[in-house]
């Protein structure tokens, strides 16, 4: 069996907390009777982390802060785990990188995270971190920490950890790093310790026992009963091209020319469904289309509006400027599009009667587009486009509807009055 | 050859996400970001894993933590995701980790404009790797595009070991077009091949210029990934001679590669004179440029670069060629230009730019009439 460190030489200073906390791993994984490649061991940036030269085991260090959800997708990466994944991070990386522990508490991912908290930034040069107990002397709080500091535990707990314990970098502490590493789940402990250089150095006669008790955080186990995260995916399709509707080419467009188009309405009123029909029209009517949408982020209210380009060839560019064809149903649409319409030097403006017509070159055509059921007005625009112009067959347009599900009576009534 | 026969009605980003999936991308993470949603959402039919990531730096770092153990990550964002995502990228470029992050461009600065496309991201690509370090970036120009560099960006991911980016825009991906799916061509899924010998395995000694991967699942040889200054061995060093070939190894492996993933069309026309170049978004405007100033007896050539990093220098010798050159970009400061020439503008060139507006075909025939 390959022992889990390649050496007793640990590249710490002396005395760091951190040398305890790497033997006690060791003899909890031995203990476990692991062999080194079964464990994958995820190291932060900081003092603790260049304990990975030392390692046996794989070895992954990226950032500092980030080794938890580094971790994570490990975990992710293998679910029918064979091996343990162990993330070293210290109070510093656990201050910016805490959001990634409690995420993977909350999915409860299979990984055990050791926190190296000795109250500060030790690679850095000794400054306060969200883990600093109040009072405690850093280089970067020389009267003592003003703060209170997090409650790790308790955070990962709530967030839905399966096992959690916070105990004393002293003497032996592999027991607890044991029952750590034999949860199926997230599991973290945090080591509260000391580090010489800076820790002792700038607190000199406080017992470290005084130290953990001022921090106010209690020593303690926190455990639950939770199956670990599921692996399991919903159903996934084999080809993304399968689901697109297929359009039969069953109509013939006399158009033979680019055609640009804008529709605008408001939000609601069936302006990007009408869009769909007449573009899966015409490609049935054997036009090249483009169709793209546009509307407030709050999707549901204001102004909606399309624009269509319809090709007998093929279309690259598919921005519109100043359209061929304006279309508009109501107030907020016209508001969108009163620019365009007034710059048209030609092409048709249709527009609902209800509303003023802005000043254009374009021709202009009234139709009551809003009448008895402002919900069906972008869809009765088009039909009466379509009758009018003939540009795309209204048989076409009708067979698309249908198929969509979205013909009813009272509007086919409407189509049949124009 | 598009046929009116054979028209469906689809967006880029579907095409994109079908095309990963075929090269053998499994895994996409995401957070979502307006114009990368769809991806998101197509994803999520179709990869066989899906992932909601809390946010952008843990998308990488959960997708780095899958390359590790021999997945294919991938994920879609624009500039605020993926801003927050450089330093994560940095770590998966410095472990050799495969992967391809999709950036889909709006209009910045910030938050900006979520649903107005843009090609402002140029600039940030080119220096995102501290040190200067290149990563591949194809971007996409049309839904042709969509497919064929989609595949390549996920074989050349896996064959350099490196993050890739797929640059693309809102109005490629957003936008329904009619499209014939019979054009386009089989994707090959690209084949991993693991270090395969007894011999004891350094993660990071190259072969030719890219070390074999080994990933952490296995128990036969212990693997050491790292984004600290290393040694072949992936163990932490200051500056030693060993670890500065690798660090030089990293930036040499994409530059060397490039002429295996230069991607790019150029249509002369004969007794041309001006040249357009333009790429994105805005090459479908300088196609119909060159078609509608040919109509007009103006011939005219076109080139569109889609390997944009590292630049290839035939990109050069082709704009050398002209008496005058137009390049069209949708931003306000040339980035493109800037890239290849500097601050030593040749005089002969000229820039028609956009903001908030797709550049129009109308714009840049007026840029090469002038
Ligand atoms: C994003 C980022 N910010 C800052 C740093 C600088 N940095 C390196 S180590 C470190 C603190 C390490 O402290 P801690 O995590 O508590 O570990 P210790 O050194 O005490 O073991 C910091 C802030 C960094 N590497 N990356
Ligand atoms: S500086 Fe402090 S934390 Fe770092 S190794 Fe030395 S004693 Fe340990």
């Amino acid at each position: 069996m390959t022992h889990i460190l390649n050496s007793d030489m640990l590249p710490f200073c002396k005395g760091c907390g951190h040398s305890l906390i790497a033997k006690s791993t060791e003899k909890a994984l031995e203990n476990m009777k692991l062999e080194a490649l079964q464990v994958i061991s995820v190291t932060d940036i900081g003092c603790h982390g260049i304990i990975d030269k030392s390692l046996n085991t794989h070895t992954v260090h990226g950032l500092h802060g980030r080794s938890a959800a580094l971790g994570a997708g490990i975990a992710l990466g293998i679910p029918e785990k064979a091996q343990k994944i162990i993330v070293f991070i210290g109070d510093g990386g656990a201050t910016i990188g805490l959001q990634h522990i409690m995420e993977a508490a909350r999915l409860n991912l299979d990984m055990t995270v050791i926190i190296h908290n000795n109250f500060l930034y030790g690679m850095t040069g000794g400054q306060t971190s969200g883990l600093t107990p109040t009072g405690f002397v850093t280089t970067t709080s020389a009267e003592g920490n003003p703060w209170n500091s997090y409650d790790l535990c308790s955070m990962a707990y709530d967030a839905g950890a399966s096992y959690v314990a916070r105990v004393t970098g002293m003497g032996d502490i592999s027991e607890t790093l044991e029952k750590a590493f034999r949860v199926q789940g997230f599991s973290m402990v945090e080591v509260m310790e000391i580090c010489p250089s800076y820790g002792l150095k700038l607190n000199p006669k406080r017992k470290f026992s005084d130290i953990v008790a001022s921090s106010g955080k209690e020593l303690k186990e926190w455990v639950r009963q939770r199956p670990p995260f599921p692996s399991s995916q919903g159903k996934k399709v084999d080809n993304l091209f399968d689901s697109l509707p297929k359009i039969p080419k069953d109509f013939q467009s006399t158009l033979d020319k680019p055609l640009s188009i804008i529709l605008s309405g408001s939000a609601g009123e069936g302006v990007q469904l009408a869009a769909g029909i007449i573009s899966k029209a015409a490609i049935r009517s054997r036009l090249f289309a483009t169709q793209k949408g546009s509307y407030p982020v709050t999707v549901g209210v204001g102004f909606s509006t399309a624009e269509i380009n319809l090709s007998p060839e093929e279309i690259y560019f598919h921005g519109i400027g100043v359209p061929d064809i304006a279309i508009i149903t109501s107030q907020d649409g016209l508001e969108h599009s009163k620019k365009r319409v007034e710059a048209m030097k030609q092409g048709t403006l249709y527009i609902d009667s209800s509303l003023p017509i802005p000043s254009t070159k374009a021709n202009i055509v009234q139709y009551n587009f809003r009448e008895s059921n402002p919900r069906d007005a972008s869809l009765l625009s088009i039909f009466y486009f379509a009758k009018k112009t003939n540009i795309v067959p209204v048989d076409a347009l009708i067979v698309t509807l249908e198929e969509e599900g979205k013909s009813s009576k009272s509007l086919l009534e409407k189509i049949e009055k124009i | 050859m598009q046929d009116a026969n054979n028209l469906m009605l689809l967006d880029g980003s579907r095409i994109i996400i079908e095309a990963m999936a075929r090269a053998g991308a499994d895994s996409f993470i995401g957070y979502p970001i307006t114009p990368a949603n769809l991806l998101y959402q197509y994803a999520g039919q179709r990869m066989p894993v899906m992932l909601p990531a809390p946010d952008e730096i843990t998308t990488l770092q959960w997708m780095s933590g899958m390359s590790v153990t021999g997945r294919l990550p991938i994920t879609a964002t624009s500039f605020p995701g993926f801003a927050l995502m450089v330093e994560s990228i940095n770590m998966a470029y410095m472990m050799e980790l495969p992967m391809v992050i999709i950036l889909v461009q709006r209009l910045g600065p910030a938050t900006g404009t979520a649903t107005c496309g843009a090609q402002g991201d140029l600039s940030l690509l080119r220096g995102m790797i501290s040190g200067g370090h290149p990563t591949p970036v194809l971007c996409t120009s049309s839904m042709e595009d969509c497919w064929t560099l989609s595949a390549k960006a996920v074989e050349i991911a896996v064959k350099l070991r490196t993050p890739v980016i797929l640059l693309t825009s809102k109005e490629e991906v957003m936008t329904q077009k009619s499209f014939d799916l019979s054009v386009l061509s089989e994707i090959v899924p690209v084949v991993r091949k693991y270090y395969a010998s007894a011999e004891p395995y350094q993660s990071y000694k190259p072969q030719g210029l890219v070390p074999e991967f080994l990933p952490v699942t296995q128990t036969m040889h212990q693997v050491r990934i790292t984004a600290s200054t290393h040694n072949q061995k992936g163990i932490l060093q200051n500056t030693d001679e060993e670890s500065m070939a690798n660090t030089r190894r990293l930036e040499e492996k994409i530059r060397v590669s490039l002429p295996d993933y230069t991607f790019y069309e150029y249509t002369p026309k004969q007794g041309a004179k001006n040249l357009i170049v333009s790429f994105g978004i805005t090459a479908e405007a300088a196609k119909d440029a060159q078609s509608q100033l040919t109509k007009k007896g103006i011939p005219v050539s076109l080139l569109i670069p889609k390997t944009l990093l590292p630049t290839p220098s035939i990109y050069l010798e082709i704009m050398e060629k002209y008496e005058s050159v137009v390049i069209a970009e949708e931003n306000i400061n040339n980035q493109f230009s800037d890239m290849i020439y500097g601050l030593k503008k040749p005089k002969n060139h000229k820039f028609i730019g956009g903001l908030g507006k797709m550049i129009t075909p109308q714009q840049i025939q007026e840029g090469i009439k002038s």
